[in-house]
C-alpha cells in the first residue's frame, strides 16, 4: 500500500476508458441495453395511456429484470477480459515492467472499466428518462435515480467478480467462458434456485432470506423493489420477514451487502494475481 | 550495482533457475547465456520481480521484492516478445509510457526518436511496425527515463542480421555512455561484440562465469576451418599442419583442420612461413 500513486493509478485508469471506447463488446452492451431501456419506457408510458402517469415508476419496475440479465453479463465479461486479456497477449508482462504496482495496475484497470460501464448505463437511464420526460411522465423520478444508483453497484459487483475470474486464469477465452457460467449460475440460481433450495431442503423464513442475499443479483432485486416500493410483501413471506426483522435498517444493510461484494471479490482478486504474477 | 543471491524459481517440479548468483558492476555489460530453456528469461523476469522467486536480488542497494517499483525506475526493460498495445500508435505508446515514468510534463522526446529513427513512424499504430521497428519502439521506452541500467531479454531474437548488426552498434554506443547492461542470449556473435562477462547458464545453474574472450579455452571448444588452396599446395600444407600436431585431413579443394582455441592466428602464420597461399577458408 505505501506504494500506491493515485497519478498511476488515473493514468491507467484513462487508458483503460480509452480501450473501452475501441471495444465492440462494449459498445454493443452499451447500445442493447440503451435499446431495450427505451423499449421498455415506450410500453410502460404506451400502458398509461400516452399521458405518462407514474412513467419513472413503471419504467423502474420493468427496468429491474432487464438489468438484471443484461448488467451482470457487462460487468462479468468486461471483467473478465480485462487481466486475462492483457496476460495472454504479453501486455501484462510489460506494463508490469514499469514503475508500477500490481494493485495499481488492478484499480487502475477497476476504475476505468468502471467509469467506462456507468457511463453506458447513465446513457441507457439519460435517454430513456428524456423519453419519459418529453411524455410528461415526471412522477417518481427519485425512484428512478434510486434504481440507476443500485445498478451501478451492480454493475460494479459483477465487475468485482470479473477481476476475481480474471485473476484465476492464463487466457482471455477461458475467462470469458467462466463468466458466462457464473453469469448462468447467478441467473438461474436467482429465482428458481431459490425456489427449489427452499422446497427442497424445508427453509425456514429467515434462512430462505439469508440464501437470497448470498446471491448479488437477489440481493439487487430486493433493494431494488424496496427502492420501488418501500416494502418487501412483493416478495412473500421473506419479503414481510425481512421488513419485520430490520425496518428502517433493511437498505442500509442491503446497500452494505451489496457493497461488500464489489470490496471482497477485488481483494481477493489482488491477492492471487500478487500470487500469480504475470504468468 | 546487481547483487543475485542464490536465485531459485521453480515451475512445479521443474527448477527453471536454480541457485544463481553473480553480481553486476555499474557500466558493466553481463550477459546471460545458454540453449533455450536454460533459465535466460526467467532469471531476467526474476530481477524486475515479475515473478515469485526464492533467494534474494539487490539492485542499487534495494531489494526488488521490498521496494520492485523504485528499482524499475532504475531499469529499462526490453523483452523478448514485443507485446504492446497494438491498437496505439508510435506516439501514443511512446506518451502512455512517458507518463507511467513521470516523464516531466513537456518532456522533449525528438532527440530519442530521433536517434532511434522512429520519427517517420510516429503515427503509425504499433501493430503495423516491422520487427526491427518495434524492437527499435521497445529500445525507444526503456530508455524514455534514461535509466541506468538496461535489462535486454533475446533483444535482436526478431531481427534480420543488418537489423541486427545495426541494434548491436546502437547497444554499443549506449555501453560506451556508462549504461550497465544485463541481457540474455544463445547467440555466441552478440555475447562477444557487447559483453564483458558471459554468465553460461545450462539447466538453470550457473556453469561458467567468464569474459567472453576466454569462453572458447573454457569451454575447450576447437574450431574447424575449411581452408581453400591451390592443388600443388594441398599435400604440403597436410604435411605442415601435421608435423605441428593439427589434426588435419584432405577435403576437396583444399584441407579440412580442427583447431584449438586461440590458435587460428597460428594456423594462418605456419602455413605463410611455409609458403602456402590461401585462397579462401570458411569457418564451421
Amino acid at each position: 500500500m505505501r506504494d500506491l500513486d493515485f497519478t498511476t493509478v488515473f493514468i491507467l485508469a484513462q487508458k483503460e476508458l480509452r480501450d473501452a471506447r475501441r471495444n465492440r463488446w462494449f459498445l454493443l452492451y452499451a447500445a442493447a441495453f440503451a435499446g431495450l431501456s427505451l423499449g421498455l419506457a415506450a410500453l410502460a408510458l404506451s400502458g398509461a395511456g400516452n399521458y405518462g402517469l407514474a412513467g419513472f415508476g413503471r419504467t423502474s419496475a420493468s427496468l429491474i429484470n432487464l438489468i438484471l440479465l443484461i448488467v451482470p453479463l457487462m460487468g462479468l465479461t468486461l471483467g473478465a477480459l480485462s487481466l486475462a486479456g492483457e496476460r495472454e497477449k504479453g501486455t501484462l508482462l510489460y506494463l508490469l515492467a514499469q514503475p508500477v504496482t500490481q494493485l495499481e495496475l488492478l484499480l487502475g484497470k477497476f476504475v476505468g472499466l468502471a467509469l467506462a460501464l456507468m457511463a453506458a448505463i447513465a446513457l441507457g437511464f439519460g435517454l430513456t428518462g428524456l423519453l419519459i420526460g418529453v411524455n410528461g411522465g415526471g412522477a417518481q423520478v427519485t425512484t428512478y435515480l434510486g434504481l440507476l444508483l443500485l445498478t451501478c453497484l451492480l454493475v460494479l459487483v459483477s465487475l468485482s467478480l470479473g477481476f476475481l475470474l480474471s485473476a484465476l486464469v492464463q487466457r482471455g477465452a477461458t475467462a470469458v467462458g467462466l463468466a458466462l457460467f457464473l453469469w448462468l449460475g447467478l441467473t438461474i440460481f436467482g429465482d428458481l434456485g431459490l425456489m427449489g433450495t427452499a422446497l427442497i431442503l424445508r427453509l425456514n423464513v429467515d434462512q430462505l432470506f439469508a440464501l437470497a442475499l448470498i446471491n448479488p443479483l437477489q440481493l439487487f432485486k430486493i433493494t431494488a423493489v424496496f427502492n420501488i416500493r418501500q416494502n418487501l410483501e412483493l416478495l412473500g413471506p421473506a419479503g414481510i420477514y425481512a421488513i419485520r426483522t430490520y425496518g428502517s435498517q433493511l437498505l442500509p444493510l442491503l446497500i452494505g451487502l451489496l457493497t461488500l461484494w464489489i470490496i471482497a471479490p477485488f481483494l481477493v482478486a489482488i491477492q492471487l494475481f500478487k500470487r500469480k504474477g504475470v504468468l | 550495482m546487481i547483487e543475485v543471491t542464490h536465485l531459485t524459481r521453480r515451475f512445479g517440479k521443474l527448477t527453471a533457475v536454480d541457485d544463481l548468483s553473480f553480481t553486476v558492476k555499474p557500466g558493466e555489460a553481463v550477459a546471460l547465456w545458454g540453449a533455450n530453456g536454460a533459465g535466460k528469461t526467467t532469471a531476467v523476469r526474476c530481477l524486475l520481480n515479475l515473478i515469485p522467486f526464492e533467494g534474494q536480488i539487490t539492485i542499487a542497494g534495494l531489494d526488488v521484492r521490498q521496494h520492485s517499483k523504485a528499482v524499475r525506475t532504475q531499469i529499462g526493460f526490453v523483452p523478448q516478445e514485443l507485446n504492446f498495445h497494438d491498437d496505439l500508435t508510435v506516439s501514443e505508446t511512446v506518451t502512455f509510457y512517458g507518463r507511467l515514468r513521470k516523464l516531466p510534463h513537456g518532456t522533449d522526446l525528438t532527440p530519442l526518436l530521433t536517434r532511434l529513427e522512429l520519427i517517420p513512424h510516429i503515427n503509425k499504430r504499433v501493430r503495423d511496425l516491422s520487427g526491427g521497428l518495434k524492437q527499435r519502439l521497445a529500445l525507444a521506452l526503456a530508455l524514455l527515463a534514461d535509466p541506468p541500467i538496461l535489462i535486454l531479454d533475446e533483444p535482436t531474437a526478431n531481427l534480420d542480421i543488418r537489423a541486427r548488426e545495426e541494434f548491436l552498434l546502437f547497444l554499443h554506443t549506449l555501453k560506451q555512455e556508462g549504461k550497465t547492461f544485463v541481457f540474455s542470449s544463445h547467440r555466441l556473435e552478440e555475447i562477444t561484440a557487447l559483453a564483458d562477462r558471459v554468465l553460461l547458464l545450462e539447466a538453470g545453474k550457473l556453469v561458467i562465469d567468464t569474459p567472453p574472450h576466454e569462453l572458447e579455452r573454457r569451454l575447450g571448444w576447437e574450431t574447424t576451418l575449411h581452408l581453400y588452396l591451390p592443388e600443388p599446395t594441398i599435400e604440403p600444407a597436410l604435411q605442415t599442419l601435421t608435423h605441428f600436431g593439427m589434426p588435419v585431413s584432405r577435403n576437396g579443394r583444399g584441407v579440412r583442420v580442427q583447431v584449438a582455441p586461440g590458435k587460428k592466428g597460428e594456423l594462418l602464420r605456419r602455413l605463410h612461413e611455409a609458403g602456402i597461399v590461401i585462397e579462401d577458408f570458411t569457418v564451421e
